[in-house]
């Protein structure tokens, strides 16, 4: 396979470092949520090197925030927000063709960002350059931003003087947001969040939202359903609009 | 269950999902039907979240207060396209100071 020319080199790394600059400065705003939901510095800390998922994080904390009658709730969440790692984890795998630990390494590293990056690029070789590079430069952000955060939130009194519960809910907005690109997208939301306020006075803390899920079953006997299970881009704005992310997002080729 | 018994766990869960991607065949999962849940399931669930986050109290009732007028706040600057973290500051400023005033 013919090396990648120091251009392209370039032009892939500058996509890696905005991506991993955009997304690890939102680990701010984890750090301080977790602590503020009563979790320490190193449990934060822990979530953000080994569970590294953004969306799966926020949920956790959201819902152990009201104490640890939420945990297993708050796993099941993160889990079934998980779910869709392991589908990159598909799409990136061919492309990278690693063993060993370094399969446990880029398994760790797959997420919304890297294979966003990743699958972007027209030539396989800038794509795993873009995998690795994207998600080391996430991680790396990401754990730094979350300490920070952490220690700031651990630092203020009650979270909600400062508008921290809002913020958690800002927070699901914001990841929700890039997905809501279809109405069937906008039905399927505004039913699952009917569901879990109505179940909310009824269920154990969690469990809503939980029941809410199952309105993605919805999408199975709903042929036109929204199906584009591309990765968020908060970056749009940060990185070159000539990039390839959005065009090249998983799950449109196979469409 | 203690709440790092809670965090190990999760984060294993996240990880063996992960890593499921990298060893099943791909074709496992290759359906149009199974790829159209996937892909909502994000979706219901975040969206669940913001809704009990916003609108939900103690035992579950209910309840509107400053939060809400901080989500709508944050949804508004969504659709102009601010970034994340600004996003978030100005829900969380929505509220502390809906809240400072006394409002709600």
């Amino acid at each position: 396979m013919a090396a990648l020319d120091p251009a392209r080199r370039r032009a892939v790394l500058r996509q890696a470092v905005s991506v991993g600059v955009a997304t690890g400065a939102y680990g701010i705003s984890f750090g301080a949520l977790s602590t503020a939901a009563g979790l320490d510095v190193l449990q934060t800390q822990a979530l953000s090197v080994l569970l590294f998922s953004g969306g799966s994080q926020f949920a956790f904390v959201g819902l152990v925030a009201g104490g640890l009658s939420g945990a297993p709730a708050a796993i099941a969440t993160s889990t079934l927000l998980g779910v869709r790692n392991g589908l990159y984890g598909l799409q990136v795998a061919r492309m990278l063709d690693v063993r060993g630990l370094r399969r446990v390494a880029a398994a760790q590293l797959t997420i919304d960002e890297s294979t966003a990056v990743g699958v972007a690029q027209p030539e396989e070789r800038a794509g795993r350059l873009g995998f690795w590079a994207t998600g080391l430069a996430v991680f790396v952000l990401w754990n730094l931003m979350t300490l920070a955060g952490a220690l700031v939130g651990d630092a203020i009194g009650d979270p909600k003087t400062y508008g921290l519960d809002a913020a958690a809910a800002a927070a699901f907005c914001g990841l929700l947001w890039p997905r809501l690109k279809s109405g069937d997208a906008f039905a399927i939301a505004a039913l699952a969040a009917l569901v879990a306020v109505m179940l909310a006075p009824h269920a154990p803390a969690g469990v809503p939202v939980l029941v809410a899920a199952l309105t993605a079953l919805v999408a199975a006997v709903w042929p036109n359903a929204h199906r584009d299970p591309a990765p968020p881009h908060h970056w749009r704005d940060e990185a070159d609009p000539e990039q390839a992310g959005r065009q090249a997002a998983p799950g449109r080729e196979a469409s | 269950m203690s709440l790092w018994t809670a965090v190990l766990v999760a984060s294993a869960l996240a990880f063996a999902l992960k890593f499921l991607g990298y060893v099943v065949p791909a074709h496992w999962l290759e359906g149009q039907r199974t790829s159209r849940v996937t892909s909502a399931l994000p979706i219901a669930l975040l969206s669940a979240l913001v809704a009990v986050q916003t609108l939900t109290g103690d035992g579950g009732a209910l309840v509107v207060d400053a939060r809400l007028a901080a989500v709508a706040v944050a949804l508004v600057a969504l659709a102009l396209r601010a970034p994340f973290l600004l996003v978030v500051a100005l829900a969380a400023g929505t509220a502390a100071l809906l809240r400072a005033l006394g409002v709600a």
